[in-house]
């Protein structure tokens, strides 16, 4: 999976971003809105599409899609940045 | 984790008792409208019950047990009564002996509380079936739920909008034509902090510092009497075991998930249920959920479900059941059971 078809799904599971806004740069806690539901709702996200399970401590470490699609590629061999 | 078998129980009856006050997410004014729409759509909570201060957990339990015993007419015939919540009338005595005098019980009934929370309906229905199975025990009261609310504050977002109060009797009998019953169950104390009240027992006595309210985050601000609920961690520990314990139930059983007609989760929140049913690619309509009107109501969340949405199905004689509960602790169970001709009853108080 490239980080193209990572933000993607992102941009799909959260209403609130507008498709085509997000990079690989942009930072999900600053987000319009960010709470910790949406952290719940990234948590669920990646479960569900990668069976990666996130842990708080791992997701407040990060900052950008980049970040995230990057810790993802790490404990899933088989993705390419 | 632990396997279990039992046999020769049946339940015969669920009843439910909620309190009628009712309070909406959209009216929670702690957090912003926005921050309401969010939280609706991600935990599933539309509105919950909430119990008056002199209302206790046992009151609705009463109330629950008592319209039972009073339509089966088997008051004289309970062998053992069961309290499992974790807001009990008082540190001393069991809540579960009080009950049995107030309803008018024999004094020839064992009572005891269990303490355990969201995983405690289905810990309970193992206790209970294993007193009936040798089948000197014929009749076991089983009551389950808790007072949440008296333990969340209003300006602490991560817990307050989550709760409901409820109370529930299941009557559980000796049966020889009963089907098995298979459970799974564990328990991991790593995760005590997870969901905690700090103070008030005997780790840390009431003293003074307990009415002082402190801000953690934005938003969350509580003090050590209070409820303390990491959403995140809960949340993680219920993607991580509670899907892999079902399936390993359903081999202990040599079951396939196909066979199971409906699954009863415990309600902590929509998007964890929805996780878990995704994960075992259960189709949504066997998943029935009764945290959109009532929260999360601890161990009455089950037979709280099964009374609101499936009255008609455990009335019938051809369903399979999968119950679980996980939460608080970490403990979470598992049973698979028959449920038939079940009577069921939702009742409101006053």
């Amino acid at each position: 999976m490239n980080i193209q078809e990572f933000i993607s799904i992102i941009e799909e599971e959260f209403d609130e971003v507008e498709k085509g806004t997000l990079t690989p740069t942009s930072s999900f806690r600053q987000m319009e809105g960010w709470s910790s539901m949406h952290a719940l709702i990234l948590i669920a996200l990646v479960d569900n599409h990668f069976d990666v399970l996130l842990t708080g401590e791992e997701l407040r470490g990060l900052n950008s899609i980049q970040d995230l699609h990057d810790l993802l590629a790490s404990k899933k061999a088989l993705w390419l940045s | 984790m632990a396997f279990l078998k039992t046999k020769n129980t049946r339940i015969s009856a669920i009843y439910t008792c909620v309190p009628s006050k009712i309070e909406r997410t959209q009216d929670y004014e702690w957090i912003s409208l926005q921050e309401r729409q969010l939280f609706t759509k991600t935990t599933g909570i539309i509105e919950r019950r909430v119990a008056s201060e002199s209302t206790t957990c046992s009151d609705l339990c009463f109330e629950a047990a008592n319209q039972l015993l009073n339509d089966l007419n088997c008051k004289d015939e309970i062998d053992l009564v069961l309290f499992v919540s974790q807001s009990p009338d008082y540190f001393l005595p069991a809540t579960s002996i009080i009950l049995q005098n107030r309803l008018g019980i024999p004094t020839k009934a064992m009572a005891f509380d269990v303490n355990l929370g969201c995983s405690g309906y289905v810990y309970g229905l193992s206790i209970a079936s294993h007193f009936i199975q040798s089948g000197n025990f014929k009749n076991v009261l089983l009551l389950a739920g808790d007072k949440s609310t008296i333990s969340t504050n209003y300006e602490d977002k991560s817990a307050f909008p989550l709760f409901g109060d409820a109370g529930t009797a299941t009557l559980l009998e000796f049966d020889t034509d009963a089907e098995d019953w298979f459970f799974s169950m564990a328990s991991d104390g790593k995760g005590k902090d997870a969901i905690i009240i700090e103070h008030g027992h005997s780790r840390h006595p009431y003293g003074t510092m307990e009415d002082e309210t402190i801000e953690i985050e934005p938003g969350i601000i509580r003090s050590k009497k209070h409820l303390k609920l990491n959403g995140m961690e809960v949340f993680n520990f219920a993607l991580k075991e509670v899907a892999p314990s079902i399936k390993e139930l359903l081999n202990f059983s040599n079951q396939e998930i196909e066979k199971v007609d409906y699954f009863v989760f415990h309600q902590a929140n929509k998007l964890i249920n929805d996780s878990v049913r995704k994960k075992l690619k259960i189709e949504e309509v066997k998943v029935p959920l009764s945290i959109d009107y009532y929260g999360n109501t601890s161990s009455a969340s089950i037979p709280l479900t099964i009374c609101k949405e499936l009255s008609n199905q455990v009335l019938d004689e051809n369903y399979k059941y999968l119950l679980s509960g996980f939460g608080v602790g970490f403990s979470w169970a598992t049973v698979l059971l028959n449920l038939s001709d079940v009577k069921t009853k939702m009742i409101e108080y006053a």
